[in-house]
């Protein structure tokens, strides 16, 4: 069963991502700030991260760096969540490699669909 | 032995001018320096000064200190005026004022011949008033104690001692005033002379005065508090002791102040000795201060005079009775001397100054013109020049006399001082204008010159002839023919001026009006122009004196016409740098014939001068339009440039402008959009979930009836912070618009807290949090709107529960008086906020970092939006009042304050209210 790691600071997006997350069938590890997000992958090691960007102490673009700092987790899926509905941040998220931008509020539906794709592509 | 001594100071004084003559011939001048200018300048103070100042302070109280004003603040303008009149009289080669004057308006020889005849009948009562003080100050030291006994008419003009003091002082000032005749026309050793006997009599004068005070009273504190208690000195020295009272004070003044640049002998010494313009620089202070010190001790002088000599003696006399009464003979003696000094100073100076003038404006054109002379034909004519200089000499000095001794009885000093003075401001607004104004014209200043000089005539002169008995004085009172409008003293019915101030100001308007208008409707002939651009201009650096000659004449008619009138040393020194061996007949360049012109005018004055060279000079005389295009073109230029300047200067400016207007735009515009970003984030937010719960609910059935509750929960509370959101957005843009409506009313702020305080009880103590209240004003008048204090005071409550400690959260909230005003403070027992965040936690959106909260986190902490501490401040701003952070002084965590001025008593409640809707400044 596939892994998904959470990371936002708004406990009631946290609480629907978990919902719809379980009920598409995965497991779910949540954090809500920046150093959290980066624990939880070396502990835990998720098979997809969703990543919101506006987080309490280091920013969501950040931890997207340090990931792919690390070779082993060049690879590992990612989506960025924000609420920043702005071209540059999309476009900034995308060079700095995340596989995908998500504008909230989002659509449920398209959502776990992304989720699914990019889970399929990596296997 | 008096005379003794006194011929002996003035052999001294002939020494020494003829000492500084041979140094000055040598090239080693003893006045190259700035101090001895300043020195020779103070030759203004006379004898009218070391005798008539402690008289006119005895009588009028302080008011003879604006005869000394006057001169110290043309001595503040010198860097201007005076620098001005140097510069031009060195490039004009000028000997007087009336040269300066006639040279101003074309070189006209009638103006020349007006202002020396003005100065003649001006001056000479100033001359009779020295003789006066020497002849009675040698009375007074010689019949001492009894009263100097002088009845001037009843004697024979040979038994009559000032007509001695003349003629001893007309040979004086032939022999070291007319030695020789110099194209300069500058008497050094005349000066050095001037300058030790200012020493002299400020030395001798100071003398006195220490003596007063220091010998005869014990110091000047002992001094005054003896004038305080007599009847008669108090309030002497009251400022409304003036006669004419403030009218009086601006006449003298301004007189003093006009006379001081038109006087003869001061325009002398000022400007015509002058030898380097870098001496005015020292001079305009240095003068002002001897002036104080000659000053210093007039007061305490007149004061003493009454107090203890007898006080029917005459005041002018009080520096000789007052050590005379003591017994002393050496001081006495010395005052004399100072006296003299001060006397003889001015006779010199101003007699050499009207003989030149005399002899100059008056005599040598009628000679030049006169054809039975046949003076054009005669050989050397220098002798001749001396000769006059001489005859003018004795003749002014004789006049002098013959007024004092006709009329000198019937006038003061002072009095006889100030009608000379009058006479030379006449002089003023020829010379002034002329030199700021070019319209000003020949004409205009001549008739000008008439008008002041007559209406001075009417109401100074006449007047004092009919007072010596010379005229029937029924005119006075009623008029010339009954007609009371015509009084000399109350012209057009002026009254209750002084007589110095009413003829002052109908002579000053007569003049300058005639002048003015005059010159609006004249034109100005073609050397006129160029003169009148010459003065006005003169501080122009670039304007170089011009040659006007273009005419054509042989060296050998130049050089006889030098050497007629100047000798041949001083031909010499205009030919030099030519050829020795030229042909008689060779012409003679423009630039020689210029540099004889200003040769023959340092000797006989600018006019004739110009006439003597019209004569040997053929052809067209003058190239005016050449100089007058120069002038215009350098003018024109300038001021083209000047206009350019300005226009880039102005383009500049308002480049600048528009580039900073630009940038608060763009500012604003930047700060607009971070707003709006930050706005749609914060809403975004709450939206996300209640989107994402919804979905939830539509799209899955099946769901637990708790898990369905739960999440219809969370979507009711985020839509309440979503409508929380935009409610608090709009205030923000209320306030910031200052369109916020308040109802400011007078409320009581203990109630409102505590009411406060109940409200958020529930919910602080579902998040455990422990509320204290500690309220010491049970009754805190404030203006404010409760339902918005309310809303602060939550807010700060609210805040404060968040930030709280997590082990035992506390807060405490204080209201408490302090100075005029009413603090409530809120405070946590958090980590506080650290000094650089203060001021950052009322930027709007700004989140407090929750430092170590966010891992072993036990307690929930509902996130704020980032806009109630903003809010909070503007509310609390609106109502007057204030709201910062500091310590916790009791939780030791954060503490907002917030401060509000006590509500005014009930009366004044309306105003404020008022005055509370109109928002403050931000």
């Amino acid at each position: 069963m596939a892994r998904v790691l959470v990371v936002d600071d708004e406990p009631n997006i946290v609480l629907s991502l978990e919902f719809l997350m379980q009920q598409a069938g995965f497991e779910v590890v949540t954090a809500e700030d920046g150093e959290q997000a980066l624990a939880r992958v070396a502990e835990q090691a998720p098979d997809l991260v969703l990543l919101d960007i506006s987080l309490p102490d280091i920013s969501g673009f950040d931890v997207l760096e340090q990931l792919r700092a690390d070779p082993a987790r060049a690879r590992l899926p990612i989506i960025m969540l924000t609420a920043h509905g702005r071209e540059v941040e999309r476009e900034k998220g995308m060079a700095l490699g995340a596989d995908d931008y998500v504008t909230k509020p989002f659509s449920t539906q398209a959502l776990v669909d992304k989720v699914r794709t990019l889970l399929d592509e990596a296997s | 032995m008096v005379l003794g001594i006194a011929f002996g100071y003035l052999a001294l004084l002939f020494v020494i001018a003829a000492w500084g003559d041979r140094r000055a011939e040598q090239g080693r001048s003893v006045i190259g320096s700035p101090t001895v200018y300043a020195l020779s300048i103070a030759v203004y103070c006379t004898a009218w000064t070391f005798y008539g100042s402690v008289g006119r302070a005895a009588e009028y109280g302080p008011s003879f200190l604006l005869i000394y004003l006057g001169p110290t603040l043309a001595m503040l303008a010198s860097p201007f005026v005076i620098r001005k009149m140097v510069r031009i009289a060195r490039a004009q080669r000028i000997t007087s004022i009336a040269d300066f004057i006639s040279a101003r308006y074309g070189k006209s020889g009638g103006l020349g011949a007006l202002v020396a005849l003005i100065a003649l009948i001006g001056i000479t009562p100033y001359i009779a008033l020295q003789l006066k003080a020497i002849t009675l100050s040698h009375a007074v030291l010689m019949n001492y104690p009894e009263p100097p006994g002088l009845r001037l008419v009843e004697e024979a003009f040979w038994d009559d001692k000032s007509f001695w003091v003349a003629l001893v002082l007309a040979v004086f000032i032939i022999l070291f005033g007319t030695r020789y005749l110099d194209a300069s026309e500058r008497h050094e050793g005349m000066v050095a002379a001037i300058a030790f006997e200012s020493l002299v009599k400020l030395f001798a004068f100071l003398a006195v005065g220490v003596f007063t005070v220091f010998v005869l009273f014990n110091g000047p504190g002992d001094l005054f508090a003896r004038a305080a208690a007599h009847p008669q000195l108090n309030g002497a020295l009251s400022l409304e002791a003036v006669p004419g009272g403030g009218v009086g004070w601006v006449g003298t003044l301004v007189l003093a102040f006009l006379a001081f640049l038109s006087l003869p002998r001061q325009f002398q010494v000022l400007v015509v000795e002058n030898v380097d313009e870098r001496h005015i620089k020292r001079a305009s202070w240095l003068f002002p201060l001897y002036l104080l010190a000659i000053n210093l001790f007039v007061i305490p002088i007149a004061l003493a005079g009454v107090l203890l000599g007898d006080p029917g003696g005459d005041p002018d006399s009080f520096v000789l009775t007052l050590p005379l009464s003591a017994g002393l003979e050496g001081l006495p003696l010395l005052v004399f001397i100072g006296g003299l000094s001060a006397a003889t100073g001015m006779v010199i100076v101003e007699t050499i100054a009207l003989s030149t003038m005399v002899s100059n404006h008056l005599v040598m054109p009628l000679l030049l013109r006169s054809p039975r002379l046949h003076l054009g034909s005669r050989g050397d004519l220098s002798g001749w020049l001396l000769g006059i200089r001489r005859v003018a000499i004795v003749m002014i000095l004789l006049l002098g006399y013959l007024y004092h001794a006709l009329i000198g009885d019937s006038y003061s000093l002072v009095t006889i001082g100030l009608v000379s003075f009058a006479a030379a401001t006449q002089f003023a607004p020829a010379l002034l204008l002329g030199l700021y104004w070019r319209g000003a014209t020949r004409v205009g200043a001549s008739l000008g010159l008439i008008a002041g000089f007559s209406v001075w005539v009417y109401t100074l002169l006449l007047p004092g002839f009919a007072q010596s008995g010379w005229l029937d004085d029924a005119f006075l009172t009623h008029g010339p023919m009954g007609l009371a409008w015509l009084r000399p003293y109350a012209l057009f019915g002026l009254e209750g001026w002084d007589i110095y101030s009413h003829s002052l100001l109908w002579s000053q308007l007569a003049n300058v009006g005639t002048l003015v208008g005059v010159s609006l409707f004249t034109r100005q002939s073609r050397l006129e122009q160029t003169q009148a651009a010459l003065f006005t201009e003169a501080l122009h650096t670039s304007l170089v004196y011009p040659s006007l000659w273009q005419g054509q004449t042989t060296r050998g008619e130049l050089e006889a016409l030098l050497n007629r009138y100047l000798g041949a040393p001083a031909t010499a020194r205009v030919f030099a740098g030519l050829e020795r061996q030229a042909s008689k007949d060779q012409a003679v360049p423009p630039e020689v014939i210029a540099r004889a012109e200003q040769a023959l005018a340092g000797a006989l004055g600018n006019a004739s001068a110009r006439v003597l060279i019209n004569s040997v000079v053929r052809g067209e005389a003058l190239d005016l339009e050449a100089v007058l295009s120069i002038l215009d073109t350098t003018s024109q230029m300038l001021e083209y440039n000047r206009q350019l300047e300005q226009k880039s200067r102005e383009l500049a400016e308002i480049g600048e402008e528009l580039r900073s207007a630009n940038e608060r735009l763009r500012e604003l515009d930047r700060l607009k959009d971070e707003f709006v970003a930050m706005v749609s984030h914060e809403l975004r937010t709450p939206l996300t979930s209640i989107r994402a719960f919804a979905e939830i609910l539509r799209d899955s059935r099946d769901l637990p009836e708790d898990k369905q509750r739960h999440f219809l929960d969370v979507v009711v509370l985020e839509s309440q912070r979503l409508s929380r959101l935009i409610e608090e957005i709009l205030d923000l843009a209320r306030l910031e618009s200052g369109r916020l409506t308040l109802h400011p009313q007078r409320l009581n702020l203990a109630a409102l807290a505590r009411h406060s305080v109940d409200a958020v009880h529930r919910v602080q103590e579902d998040r455990g949090v422990a509320l204290d209240v500690e309220i010491t004003a049970d009754e805190a008048p404030v203006i404010g709107d409760p339902d918005r204090l309310e809303q602060v005071i939550i807010n700060l409550l609210d805040n404060a529960g968040k930030f709280a400690a997590d082990e035992d959260p506390r807060v405490l909230l204080r209201l408490e008086h302090h100075k005029g005003h009413y603090r409530l403070s809120v405070e946590d027992n958090g980590p506080g906020i650290g000094e650089e965040e203060r001021e950052q936690v009322f930027e709007k959106f700004h989140q407090i970092e929750q430092h170590g909260a966010s891992s072993g986190q036990t307690r929930r902490r509902p996130r704020g939006s980032g806009l109630g501490l903003p809010i909070s401040r503007g509310i609390v701003a609106h109502l007057g009042g204030r709201l910062w952070v500091e310590n916790a002084p009791t939780l030791g965590g954060a503490c907002l304050v917030m401060e509000l001025p006590v509500a005014p008593a009930d009366s004044e409640r309306q105003e404020v209210a008022k005055a509370n809707k109109t928002p403050p400044e931000r």
